[in-house]
């Protein structure tokens, strides 16, 4: 059974039309990859999977489970909307790290309130610290746990990000033009990270620009274009054969480019 | 006689001192709440915030002092404040406070608004609640950035203080003057001036301390 299903998603703000009738599955374990232009609808996608947007049509599924269903015209409370949440997390384009934390601190404050919630963080504060110190040291920063985010570079700050989305244990992790905010040079050791989570079959879902990467990482490939799915499937075969004359314009230009 | 002036000086400071730290530990956190009410959703919560904020700060503190004193005894016919010191103390500490949290509040709300969106969201798609956002990652940084605004209006206090002597509260300046009549001399009330600039010069080296505290982050 597919891990996410989400269909007919539509997603409007005011007249504008930003989703029109998205639909697609994903497995657990899979990665998924969505290309488009700016504009074209890809974050705001991400941002309803998230709950930070409300979309107007549609139905968003994770493991059976119905989490939102726009039909049952239904508003959620905000304990409601953050058990739904928790099936997926966020990694932002603008990395949006907590600055008066370390990035130790950055990766455990989330566990630790959930854990003091629970009335459990005595018991589980210990472990909560090993995993974020384990979480970074796979994000390759070991020697940067103690450093502030305005210490790091963007690539590192990044992947505190990272690991900060990883430490809630999400079912799916979300990436929103992971690497769009960095320099050029910053961004292979994202993307490294990026691919290293895909080998260990962590379910994402990454909106990127980056076409070699999404083409060699992926196992599903969404193009989208005026909010809407306009070519899907294999990366391979989308990159390298597109179907669609508004998929060819747009790969021209970036293998031009 | 210089012994003299200044151990009647020290106690009208002492006066001042009590009604500067009272308004504050009020004012802030009222100002803080006064804030939110500024931002609420409520239509019905948001627009009399704001017009009490725009009263306060659209009227004199000194006639604020008198509405506050004198109107409950001619509005309801019953002086509420009791009579002798305590009472006009009473009655210039509400009007202090109500004053300098109106203040505060708007300097809250700038700050608040002030920090990025994309703080909150983050904190939110790591299943925080709305309290756990604000109190563990916007308040902070609020804090930083209105240290210099906030100390600005809290170095204007100590010298508003000397307002409440409208209402006969026996702050410094009250002592100063209280020379002119009884010994026929004005250098005390000139000296009092002394109290003042060496009190706020301890509140900038205490504000520049905080600012530098919060230079740890970015």
């Amino acid at each position: 059974m597919a891990l996410l299903e989400v269909l007919n998603i539509e997603k409007h703000f005011g007249a504008t039309r930003v989703l029109e009738d998205i639909s697609f599955s994903m497995e657990k374990g899979q990665a998924v990859s969505i290309i488009g232009s700016s504009g074209s609808g890809k974050t705001t996608l991400l941002r309803c999977l998230n709950f930070l947007e409300r979309p107007n049509g549609g139905q968003i599924k994770v493991g059976g489970e119905v989490l939102f269903d726009a039909a049952a015209g239904k508003q959620f409370s905000d304990a409601e909307i953050r058990q739904k949440r928790l099936h997926f997390g966020l990694v932002f384009q603008s990395f949006n790290l907590f600055p008066q934390y370390t990035a130790l601190q950055n990766v455990c404050l989330a566990p630790r309130l959930a854990a003091k919630e629970k009335g459990t963080l005595r018991q589980e504060e210990v472990e909560i610290r090993e995993r974020g110190q384990m979480l970074l040291e796979q994000m390759g920063l070991s020697d940067r746990m103690g450093n502030y985010p305005h210490q790091l570079s963007g690539g590192q700050c990044q992947r505190v990000a990272i690991a900060r989305a990883l430490a809630m244990q999400p079912d799916i992790l979300c990436f929103d033009e992971p690497t769009s905010a960095l320099d050029p040079e910053l961004t292979g050791e994202v993307l490294k990270v990026i691919r290293s989570l895909a080998e260990a079959h962590t379910t994402m879902i990454i909106v990127t620009h980056e076409m070699a990467f999404a083409r060699d990482v992926a196992d599903y490939l969404i193009f989208m274009d005026g909010g809407r799915i306009v070519e899907a499937g294999d990366p391979h075969a989308v990159i390298d054969n597109p179907q669609e004359e508004r998929t060819k314009q747009f790969l021209a230009r970036y293998s031009a480019g | 006689m210089f012994a003299e002036v200044t151990l009647s000086l020290l106690a009208g400071f002492g006066m001042t001192l009590k009604l500067f730290v009272l308004t504050l530990v009020i004012a802030l956190p009222l100002g803080l709440f006064i804030s939110f009410g500024s931002m609420s959703r409520l239509a019905a919560v948001r627009y009399p915030i704001r017009l009490l904020i725009w009263v306060i700060r659209g009227t004199p503190l000194l006639l604020q002092l008198l509405i506050f004193y004198y109107g409950p005894g001619i509005i309801l016919g019953n002086n509420i404040w009791g009579s002798g010191d305590e009472g006009r103390f009473a009655a210039a500490l509400v009007a202090f406070a109500l004053n300098y949290s109106c203040y505060f509040s708007e300097i809250f709300r700038g700050g608040i608004q002030s920090i990025p969106k994309g703080q909150y969201e983050a904190g939110y798609v790591l299943g925080m609640t709305r309290g756990q956002v604000f109190w563990q990652i916007i308040l902070l940084q609020v804090i930083k950035r209105i240290v210099p605004p906030i100390s600005n209006e809290i170095i204007t206090l100590v010298k508003d203080t000397s307002l409440a002597r409208v209402i006969a509260v026996y702050e410094i300046i009250w002592s100063g003057q209280a020379f002119i009549k009884s010994a026929g001399i004005i250098w005390p009330l000139f000296y009092t001036g002394v109290f003042y600039l060496v009190f706020s010069g301890l509140l900038t080296v205490l504000f520049h301390m905080i600012e530098k505290k919060l230079d740890y982050f970015k």
